[in-house]
């Protein structure tokens, strides 16, 4: 159960003189959900974009699914899943069109794509929808609808960037229900979020401020360490540069 | 943005010095078996004339070559019994009306010796101005669809983040652009086709070249035009971005420049220097011979090689630029 899926140590990213990470070093665990919070700016996008591939570390290593960031970009591509800031689905396409694409693109047969299509919209239940264009649908349900596809092939790990922006709290709480779900059946899910709150949702949280991670551990621990109520707390102090510890 | 500013000014300065529909010169060569005292004298008040650059005598069977090729924009052929005859190049059919005009002027002039003169036009007959546009149009429409609209294209899945979940896919970087590119070639050679078919059929262009010709340069500057919409969607973060410069950086010079409305030998010296950096300019210069004259594929060679080595630049820079934005 303990089995490590992503593995990060001393990851930088430099751009220019710019250090936007600055020497990362975390575990993730299969099954587990982790919160990769911070305020905006602080470096959460760029080092996940270098865990999905996206983007090249400037030093320090890292792998994902067992595969390394630096030389095996396309095998790591294969076993993940991504859920971008702004949704990520064709909004010209009809529900069933983007499953078909992206489908296609994970390289799934047709039968599964087929299945996999009907498991999915049970669950999220929009059957009727199937044929309606994405961009005629609701933000919540949009939403849901890009998580889905993220999970379409199975993924050793999915990762959500901001996934929950703009939402009413109810979808939101839908939404995290269906992470939950995930993660159960096996996905880790590692979810950047700059809302506090959802921190409370994950197995396992870290705190960046200003390209470094200042905080790492469950949110019990963290607010144990910090001595405060809510990770909203934890994070007020990290910003503010002081600690309190016992 | 300068742009803005800069802009309008650069367009004053260039519609009030350069862009004219003036003729300030014609070529001219003359063919005159016996040359008279009168003929000489003729020929010195042409040379001396500044609308018109005297390119020498030729042989009468020479004439076809001479306009055919462009070493000359018009023949004068000085006849003892039948006068003074002009030949014409009628590709443009406004140097021929001005080049006519000139040398009928000279010839009032010297009203001691008149002479009858006749006039022949060349290669467009009715003088049609279609025919010189239709090439003109193809270079512009062809740098819309698959310039501007690709690079449109690329960047809009940029703006909506569908690039980024592409990208994170096991896509290959190179797979997804050329999947961008290939609806827009796709549309352009059925445009190809249609445009033929029409100046063929309708507008009655006369087509004398070989099509094949016509085809195979047309087809190396929509690679051209591809590569310049994949090289402006690595520097555009935004659709309005990417429209703003491939109106200001492709268009406008293209209108201007090319030769689609503006003759280029009418442009000053430094205009014309520049029109050399315009593909269209090579592309329409092509079309035309191809076209309109009717001349095989060897005569456009120069035009092929140029649009050849500024395609493979091109591509190699948007590619280059492509990857590197990558990391």
């Amino acid at each position: 159960m303990n089995d490590i899926i992503i593995s990060v140590k001393d990851l930088c990213k430099q751009f220019g003189t710019f250090t936007a990470v600055d020497h990362i070093t975390f575990d993730v665990s299969r099954g587990e959900i982790f919160g990769f919070l911070g305020a905006n700016g602080a470096g959460k996008t760029t080092a996940m974009r270098m865990l999905c591939g996206l983007s090249y570390p400037t030093s320090g290593s890292g792998t994902v699914a067992g595969f390394d960031v630096m030389k095996q970009g396309e095998q790591i591509k294969k076993r993940i899943g991504y859920m971008s800031q702004k949704f990520s689905l064709y909004d010209d396409l009809t529900v069933r069109e983007n499953i078909n694409l992206f489908g296609g693109i994970y390289g799934l047969s047709d039968a599964r794509i087929l299945r996999r299509t009907a498991e999915l919209l049970d669950m999220l239940k929009f059957r009727s929808e199937i044929d309606t264009l994405v961009g005629s649908l609701p933000l919540g349900w949009k939403q849901k609808l890009a998580f889905s596809v993220a999970t379409l092939h199975h993924p050793d790990v999915v990762f959500l960037d901001e996934p929950t922006g703009g939402v009413d709290p109810i979808t939101r709480r839908q939404f995290w229900e269906m992470i939950y779900e995930s993660a159960a059946g096996g996905t880790t899910v590692f979810v950047t979020t700059h809302y506090m709150d959802e921190a409370e949702y994950c197995s396992r949280i870290s705190i960046m401020v200003d390209g470094q991670i200042s905080a790492l551990g469950t949110p019990s621990q963290l607010k144990a360490q910090f001595n405060a109520k809510t990770i909203n707390d934890v994070f007020r102090t990290l910003a503010r540069g002081a600690k309190r510890s016992e | 943005m300068l742009i803005l500013i800069i802009m309008p000014i650069v367009q004053v300065l260039l519609f009030g010095f350069a862009m004219s529909t003036d003729v300030n010169n014609v070529d001219l060569a003359i063919v005159a078996p016996h040359r008279t005292e009168a003929i000489r004298k003729m020929v010195e008040r042409i040379s001396a004339n500044q609308y018109f650059t005297f390119k020498g005598y030729i042989a009468g069977n020479a004439i076809d070559e001479e306009l055919r090729t462009g070493a000359a924009d018009a023949v004068a052929v000085f006849d003892e019994d039948k006068g003074m005859q002009i030949i014409l190049d009628a590709s443009n059919p406004n140097t021929a009306t001005a080049g006519a005009a000139y040398l009928q002027g000279i010839m009032m002039s010297d009203s001691k010796n008149p002479m009858k003169l006749e006039t022949h036009i060349l290669f467009n007959p009715q003088m049609k101005s279609s025919y010189n546009f239709v090439p003109g149009i193809m270079g512009m429409i062809f740098i819309i669809i698959c310039a501007m609209m690709t690079s449109v294209s690329i960047v809009r899945e940029k703006e909506t983040g569908t690039m980024e979940v592409l990208l994170v896919s096991p896509s290959r970087p190179l797979g997804i652009i050329f999947a961008k590119m290939v609806p827009y070639f796709v549309l352009s050679c059925l445009n190809l086709a249609t445009i033929l078919l029409l100046a063929r059929f309708v507008l009655d262009v006369p087509m004398s070249g070989n099509i094949s010709g016509i085809v195979i340069i047309s087809l190396l500057y929509l690679l051209l035009a591809l590569s310049f919409g994949l090289l402006i969607s690595t520097f555009a973060k935004d659709q309005a971005t990417a429209l703003i410069i491939s109106g200001m950086l492709l268009l406008m010079p293209i209108i201007m420049l090319s030769g689609l409305a503006f003759p280029v030998e009418n442009m000053p010296g430094i205009l014309q220097a520049i029109s050399c950096i315009v593909p269209t300019r090579w592309y329409i210069s092509a079309v035309r011979k191809l076209m309109i004259e009717g001349l095989p594929f060897i005569a456009v060679m120069k035009e092929f090689w140029i649009l050849l080595g500024m395609t493979t630049a091109i591509l190699l820079l948007a590619l280059k630029n492509y990857k590197d934005k990558l990391g």
